[in-house]
């Protein structure tokens, strides 16, 4: 008889159960919070933010952690109505070639220094110089020049009204910084004058944030709050099961019901700017035909896309998901799917024998893209449009769109507050993403100029609605739906407010208990 | 001495040829650090951006010159430097090393605490109902997968016993030694699972071989107790198909430690090297990855050296 090998499995066992309850009688997570009130909040994300340098953050995990760190001139509030932030009030001139903008006094850094009008000219001046690559340099094409008349007054000078501005400033890529600092220095040691500071940082785990008390607004409810990387959005669920994690935003309707399931966590939809949506490119072989676009767009039932990829988990959107100048998607073409009118508009193209699409997919940026690519490749093949499916690892797909190397392409594209910031840099025929639109015309020119130039929110709403129903006629992109996402907490979280551009700023306004 | 000196000879041309294989590979894959870092982004960046981006991270120069100024630096112990974490690879690396060692070791032993007494027992009676429990267990070890299991014990253990050490931060053996294990044993039980398969059929095999020798037999004969006839005579020629077996399986482990690592948010540096191809930072990737290479030739040579301590065989060829 072979003892040995039965007392060392004896062992083992012995050894696996030693482990484990000494977990048990080690308890919760100890609260590392500094504060003498109120726990850490700990929040599960699947990745670190990819750079701590504000201007050049894309990433949404990183812009949600800069967010809390850094301040901008304006901000959004819960419905995203743009707010005052570091700047009080503005206020165009009548011809609206200038914007005055009057600064919030008593604000400092985290590193204790004063903000002031020569912040704000020196980033302004820094976004708006090629050499720095930040990505919101577009956003102030109208911008001639800043000047800094006194220490508490900022004047831009402007090509023209933008009635855009003050929301585009409102983006954590057009933080304020310190003229004195640089980016090096900023990559590891942020200096902001937000809500919060960074506390401490372990590369790829963990990134954790403490209370500014010098903050100018209300103070932050939690001592801290720390983003806590585990990679994995099911592994964050049992995280949360367990107690560790008390916060988290899931993109996947399938992980948010597992969360839901267990009942002790709670998980909050909000729908989003985000949309999904089938980009036509109209510089491409028979997609130049306006037809051809309009066949693509009577032959998609919205709602069935919705419903096979993402568990019904969504609306159907027109082109503008912002609240304040949301699209109407009964008013195009065709509202429902119809086939009939699929194949005139193939007939007047002279295509009605089928036309081919090549179209790129980009596979693990999000979780719906294979199966909504082959639900439009099944519906589309019923009315002789043959999708033809490439599916790419999305640093390929990426590539291929950034080059607009492709006939057509499954996306799921950011939403923005205001349309112009969503739509003026495609749709216009000297916008930096036109080439990846491919389609611009001289009345949608026009119209994005008119609602930058006005500034009453009934007129812009109404020169937005023709916007909307130019890109529906003219099919560019056929808009599919905008999901949700999905906030979860567990009991004892108490004040988050989530937000349709998926934003944690009201980190600051959440306690734990 | 030729034999050190061969030996020396291959171990630096593969790590060459490793190092040239990777940085094609790196280059191959579509999307650069830039478009990695900025997404659809990219698309809105105007050249002189895109010249600035390519300046910082190195990537207008020649390939040629990248890949010998990068080998020339990590001969002199410089790994490179990681835009994303800010930090020197060498440092990411010094950090995520131990973490990864830790959670092979305990694989290892894990999956010889299970892989060895059931091959045995398996192998006490052939046809038996334990025979066919190593079978099952063997048969389940190789086939079910990492990510599978990993997730299946996450939950269970997080939903019924509220038991999820992995998601808290991570500490280190030195930190916090109890936390360290607790943290290490779901990682460790997945992985040492996949592993304690071809080391149980391995077991099986050599015991029986080893029993049906003229040896054991005669010592069985002069009275020696069955129990110190299995360990000492048995088990103990037995143990060189284990070591080679267990030696060549630490390889594998290195692999498959990327998908665990990732799953219990582990921080070693299997989750190193992903992170870095997700991200397109070449550094990260080309270094780590020779690391990796590196303690994969050493542990080779480690098992040639074990084979020369038990079999006295080896050690007079």
């Amino acid at each position: 008889m072979p003892r040995g090998a039965l007392s060392a499995a004896g062992v083992a066992a012995v050894l696996s159960i030693a482990l484990t309850s000494c977990s048990s009688s080690s308890g919760p997570a100890p609260s590392t919070g500094g504060g003498a009130s109120g726990k850490t909040l700990v929040v599960g994300v699947t990745s670190d933010p990819d750079t701590l340098f504000p201007w050049k953050a894309t990433q949404f995990q990183a812009v949600n952690v800069l967010q809390n760190l850094y301040g901008t001139l304006t901000e959004f509030d819960k419905d995203l109505n743009v707010v005052p932030g570091l700047a009080e009030s503005w206020q165009a001139s009548d011809d609206g070639k200038k914007l005055t903008l009057k600064l919030r006094q008593g604000v400092t850094f985290a590193d204790g220094s004063a903000f002031d009008s020569k912040d704000v000219k020196s980033s302004l001046d820094k976004i708006m110089d090629e050499k720095t690559a930040a990505v919101a340099r577009a956003s102030l094409s109208s911008v001639k020049s800043v000047e800094a008349p006194d220490a508490g007054t900022v004047v831009l000078e402007l090509t023209g009204p933008d009635a855009a501005l003050p929301a585009n400033l409102a983006t954590v890529n057009m933080a304020m910084l310190s003229s004195d600092d640089t980016e090096d220095k900023l990559n590891t040691t942020p200096n902001g004058t937000g809500p919060f500071k960074l506390k401490n940082r372990v590369a790829s785990q963990s990134i954790t944030l403490a209370k500014n008390d010098a903050y100018w607004g209300e103070k932050p409810k939690a001592p801290a709050v720390e983003f806590r990387v585990i990679p994995d959005e099911s592994s964050i669920v049992s995280a949360m099961q367990s107690g560790n994690v008390q916060l988290a935003v899931f993109n996947d309707p399938l992980v948010a019901q597992t969360a839901q399931g267990g009942g002790t966590i709670t998980v909050a939809k909000t729908p989003q700017l985000n949309y999904h949506v089938l980009q036509l490119n109209a510089q491409h072989g028979d997609l130049k035909d306006v037809n051809v676009r309009l066949a693509i767009q009577c032959a998609i039932d919205r709602k069935q896309v919705l419903d096979t990829a993402a568990l019904g988990e969504g609306e159907v959107t027109g082109p503008i998901t912002a609240p304040l100048f949301k699209s109407d998607p009964n008013k195009r073409p065709c509202p429902a799917r119809d086939l009939a009118k699929a194949a005139e508009y193939l007939g007047k193209a002279g295509k009605s024998g089928g036309v081919t699409v090549k179209t790129i997919v980009s596979q693990g940026e999000y979780a719906t893209s294979v199966n909504e690519a082959q639900n439009l490749k099944a519906q589309l093949a019923e009315a002789k449009i043959n999708l033809d499916l490439e599916v790419l690892e999305s640093g390929a797909f990426v590539d291929r769109w950034v080059a607009a190397d492709f006939d057509a392409a499954v996306a799921l594209n950011g939403g923005r507050p205001d349309p112009d910031g969503s739509y003026g840099r495609y749709f216009t025929s000297k916008g930096n993403l036109n080439k990846v639109a491919g389609y611009s015309s001289p009345e949608l020119d026009k119209l994005f100029a008119d609602g930058k130039a006005t500034t009453e929110q009934a007129a812009r709403k109404a020169i937005y609605d023709q916007v909307s129903a130019k890109l529906e006629e003219n099919a560019p992109w056929i808009w599919l739906f905008s999901g949700y996402t999905y906030t979860a907490t567990t009991a004892g979280v108490q004040g988050f407010v989530p937000m349709a551009s998926g934003s944690l700023q009201f980190l600051r306004t959440t306690s734990v208990s | 001495m030729r034999r050190t000196r061969n030996r020396v000879i291959s171990t630096v041309g593969t790590l060459f040829g490793v190092a040239v294989l990777v940085f094609v590979m790196l280059r191959a894959i579509p999307g650069s650090q830039i478009t990695a870092g900025l997404g659809t982004e990219a698309a809105a960046l105007t050249p002189a951006q895109r010249q600035a981006l390519e300046q910082y991270y190195g990537l207008d120069q020649p390939l040629f010159t990248q890949f010998f100024s990068w080998l020339g630096n990590m001969v002199t112990g410089n790994l490179g430097y990681s835009a994303r974490q800010q930090q020197s690879v060498l440092d990411l690396t010094l950090h995520s090393l131990p973490v990864t060692v830790e959670l092979a070791v305990l694989s290892i032993v894990l999956a010889l605490l299970i892989g060895v007494p059931l091959g045995m027992l398996a192998a006490s009676r052939t046809n038996s109902p334990r025979d066919a429990l190593g079978q099952l267990v063997s048969l389940a070890g190789l086939s079910v997968p990492a990510f599978l299991l990993a997730t299946t014990l996450l939950s269970v253990f997080a939903a019924s016993f509220g038991f999820n050490p992995n998601g808290q931060g991570f500490a280190t053996l030195f930190e916090d030694p109890l936390l360290n294990l607790e943290q290490m044993l779901l990682p460790a039980l997945v992985l040492g699972f996949g592993i304690a398969a071809p080391i149980l059929r391995t077991t099986r095999t050599a015991v029986l071989e080893v029993r049906s020798n003229d040896f054991v037999r005669t010592a069985r004969a002069k009275g020696v107790p069955e129990r110190r006839l299995q360990v000492k005579h048995v088990l103990g020629n037995a143990l060189v198909p284990i070591v080679t077996m267990t030696g060549l399986q630490f390889g594998y482990l290195l692999g498959g430690a990327v998908v665990v690592e990732q799953i219990f948010s582990v921080p070693g540096i299997g989750r190193q090297v992903l992170l870095g191809i997700q991200q397109k930072e070449y550094a990260v990737v080309q270094s780590t990855v020779l690391v990796i290479a590196l303690a994969f030739v050493l542990v080779n040579l480690l098992t040639d050296v074990l084979y020369r301590i038990i079999d006295p065989r080896v050690r007079a060829s």
